[in-house]
This record gives structure tokens, sequence and C-alpha cells, in this order.
């Protein structure tokens, strides 16, 4: 099992684009396992924080551990999975072994185990990018577990899918979660938030405002942010 | 109307000077291709991922040289060539040596821009995952040539569609020697001026069959990717 990257310190992360702050010195600590969901208006700089952990884009300020590692050092430890997937123009199989070639050459066999934990092994020989966005999708998620991460970040990735992909994806989500991998997954979706989340980050105009218990935080937000964007009033 | 039958007969009778002229240029234009292509590819690519101070500058280059007139292309190889020049010793003008060295110095910016500008496409939409996976140097270059191998495969076949048709420059540093460095252009440019119309014709209807085919092999590559989602 992969090595843990607990506890992950953000510390007055900040973002400026102009005059715009876009992210406005984030402070948050995770130290608990399981799946932290990130749930926050659009724009409020959920996607850009994902992408400062995972090592995409620099901040202007701030620092990020992750385990006691710098963002760079614990990167072959971190998988992300996208809002739309991105596909290599080869086969299904021939995707998997592009992200994990020792085990292509070693242990093939954990590839199809992977597919088959997707349900994409009759499509192995399939030119990925003409399966369903949802099976796009489903395979991008094969792809990021195939590494062992001890970190899975996801972005909105079930934002456009179909219902069986996003049920599939959950539940593997939560397996792999159970299995040690940390979880960090931005939502829009409150149902979702609810049957996936340990821990509920709520994120607004480049800030954490709120970070809680996924009970808690949907029986009692504490801030008048997160009741108004619970009850739906906030919806940009 | 004499001169097409002639031309027609010399092409279906495998005539001997005909197919010796035609196998000299697509000899040429090939060796030119490969050269061209083992440097193109990995430059455009290469620019397409990297970034430097001034990369912006080497593809704009390569772009305007991509509209160099073939009889200036000729005219600074024959000056490297000719027995007084710089590579003068070598004793390389008037052979096919120095036909494949035009071509390449023409052919090259060619495909390196085309095929930059395919890579640095697929480049804005991989970037991201390619980091994900800790994928860089080496096996990103290679992993960027392969997914875009259709798409590179239409900017050589423009590449040798290019070489084949040229005529300036070969003109220039092959000097049209009867089966020494008489290839297709140089041949038609010839017999045309000489009023010996029917190996012109001959050897023009090949000519125009073979662009015919290459752009038949592209849209035909292309089809087959699109049909993939390799496009
Ligand atoms: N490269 C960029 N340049 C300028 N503004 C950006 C850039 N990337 C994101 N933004 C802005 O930053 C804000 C936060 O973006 P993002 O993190 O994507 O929001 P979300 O919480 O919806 O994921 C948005 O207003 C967005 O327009
Ligand atoms: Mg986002």
């Amino acid at each position: 099992m992969p090595e843990s990257l607990l506890p992950i310190r953000i510390r007055e992360l900040r973002l400026t684009k102009g005059d715009r702050a876009l992210l406005a010195g984030i402070n948050l600590t995770i130290e608990d396992p399981g799946i932290t969901v990130i749930m926050g208006p659009n724009g409020a700089g959920k996607s850009l924080m994902l992408r400062c952990l995972h090592g995409l884009i620099m901040a202007d300020q701030g620092q990020i551990s992750l385990g006691g590692l710098a963002v760079a050092d614990s990167r072959s430890h971190q998988a992300m999975v996208f809002q739309n997937p991105v596909l290599l123009r080869r086969t299904v199989l021939q995707n998997l072994a592009f992200a994990a070639p020792e085990a292509a050459k070693g242990s093939p066999w954990r590839l199809i185990d992977a597919l088959e934990a997707v349900h994409l092994a009759d499509r192995a020989d399939q030119p990925a990018r003409t399966l369903s966005v949802g099976e796009q999708q489903r395979l991008a998620l094969a792809r990021a577990l195939l590494t062992e991460p001890a970190l899975l970040l996801l972005d909105e990735a079930t934002a456009s899918l179909d219902p069986a992909s996003v049920v599939l994806i959950e539940s593997l989500v939560k397996a792999q979660s159970a299995r040690g991998t940390k979880v960090i997954l931005v939502s829009h979706d409150h149902s979702q938030a609810r049957r996936m989340a340990d821990e509920i980050v709520f994120v607004s105009a480049g800030r954490v405002v709120e970070q809680r218990p996924a009970t808690q935080f949907f029986t009692q937000p504490e801030t008048a942010a997160a009741k108004a964007y619970l009850a739906g009033e906030i919806l940009l | 109307m004499n001169a097409l039958a002639e031309a027609f007969r010399l092409i279906i009778t495998l005539d001997a000077d005909l197919f010796e002229i035609l196998w000299l240029s697509i000899r040429v234009s090939l060796i030119a291709l490969a050269i061209s292509a083992v440097i193109s590819l990995p430059l455009g690519t290469w620019l397409a991922i990297t970034r430097f101070p001034g990369r912006k500058f080497c593809i704009l280059v390569l772009n305007a040289l991509m509209g160099m007139p073939p009889v200036v292309v000729g005219l600074i190889v024959y000056l490297l060539l000719s027995r007084s020049g710089p590579l003068g010793w070598m004793g390389l003008l008037y052979t096919p040596t120095a036909m494949i060295i035009a071509q390449v110095i023409l052919i090259t910016p060619i495909i390196a821009a085309l095929s930059n500008q395919v890579i640095e496409n697929l480049h804005q939409e991989y970037h991201d995952t390619f980091y994900s996976l800790g994928v860089t140097g080496r096996r990103a270059v290679v992993a960027y040539l392969v997914d875009a191998r259709y798409a590179l495969t239409s900017c050589i076949l423009a590449g040798f569609g290019r070489a084949i048709a040229e005529v300036g420059a070969v003109i220039i540093v092959g000097g049209n020697i009867d089966h020494l460095t008489r290839v297709m252009t140089t041949a038609i440019a010839l017999e045309t001026s000489k009023g010996n119309l029917t190996l012109a014709l001959g050897l023009g209807a090949v000519l125009l069959v073979l662009s015919l085919l290459i752009n038949a092999l592209v849209i035909s590559v292309r089809e087959y990717a699109a049909k993939r989602q390799y496009a």
C-alpha cells in the first residue's frame, strides 16, 4: 500500500491574476484519512486549489506540504482525475499500459483487472476516444488507480456523466479510500457530497470558509455563506 | 493529340528513359524526405513542447522558411557546392546528392512547421494529463509523435509532394544531366523547351498521377484516423 501523504497542510496560499485574488490566502489542514469533499460556488477557486496541490500550477505565495513532502516530491504518489477525461489516441488497454509501463511489462493481468473493475474489460481493444464520456471517465479513473496513489484528486469528475457511470465511479472511489488512499474530491452535487464525504471543506471567494465533518456540515453549517450555498441561494 | 498518344505509349510500354527518370525522381525525393523527417519531426515537436525565450521567434522563422523560393535555395546550395565554394572540395555539384541536399533544405521547414502546429495542439490537450502521469522528456516526445502519427503522416506526404514536384532548385544544383541528374520536373522543362512534347507529356502525366496518389493517401489516412477518433 502507498505511503501516506497526510497530513496535508496549505498555508496562506495566494494566487493573483491582474488585480484579482483568485486564491486569497488559503489555509487548510487535512489530517484524517477518508474522503474530503471540497464544495463551494463556481469560481470559488476549488479547481485552482486542487491544481496547486497536484503541482500543475504554482501559487504566487504560500506553502504546501503533504506528509512532510513538498508538492514536487509527492507527485509520484498522487493521481488526478479531471472533469474532462483526456485519453491517448490509442486503444483502451494501451491507455492503461501507457500510465503504468512497469505493470504492463511485469504484470499485465493488473491492467485487465483494472479494466474489469470499471466494466471495460470487453472494450480493451477499442480506440479509447470512441468510448462514451462516462466510459472514458471510468477509464481515466482506472488509469489513476493503477498507479496506486496515496492521494487521489477528483475535480468534478462525474459532473456530466450518465447515472450508471456515476454510481460505479463513486463506489470505486469509496473502495479505494477504504484501502487507505486519501481522496479529495471537488463536487457541485450536494447529494453526491452527502453520499461520499467524511469531511467537507467549503471554499468561497478564494478562501476556505468552513471545514467540518460531513454530518455536521449538512445539518448545521456554521457560516452564513455555507448556509446560503446549501439553500441554493448562491449559484455563482 | 499525336504527342499525347505517343506519351501514353511511353508509359504503358514502360519506356526505359521515362522510367529511369521516374525512378531517380522518386529515389532522390524519398531520401530527401527520410533525412528531412529525421530532422524536422523532432524539431517541430521540441519547439511545441518546450518553453524558452525565443521559441516564438524560431517558429516564426520556420514559417517564413516554408515560403523560401526554390531557386534561391538552389542558388545557395550551388554557391556552397561549386568548386570555389566552401564545400566545393566534396565534388557534389551536379550529382543526385546535391539535389537531395537542396530538397532537404526546402522541405525541412515545411514538415517542421506543419508538425509543430500539430504537436502544439496535441500538447495543449495532453499537457495536464502527461504531467499528472509523470510523463516527461523523451517519453513525452515519443508519445506525442506516436499519438500524432496520422496527422504527421499527412505532413510528411505534403513534404514529399513538394519535393517531387520541385524544379527550380534541382535544376540549378543537379544540372539536368541525362542519365545522371535528370528528374521528372527538369526533364519536362528541358523537353518542352526543345519542343519534344512526347516525353514531356508522358512525364507530366506520371507526375500528375503521382500527386493524385499522394493526395488520395492523405485523405484515406485522415478518414482512417477520424473513424477511430485518432485524428
Ligand atoms: N488562468 C487563469 N487566468 C485568470 N483567471 C483564472 C485562471 N484560471 C482560473 N481563473 C479564475 O479563477 C477563479 C477560480 O477558478 P476555479 O478554481 O476554476 O473555480 P472553481 O471553484 O469553479 O473550480 C475563476 O473566477 C476563474 O475565472
Ligand atoms: Mg472547477
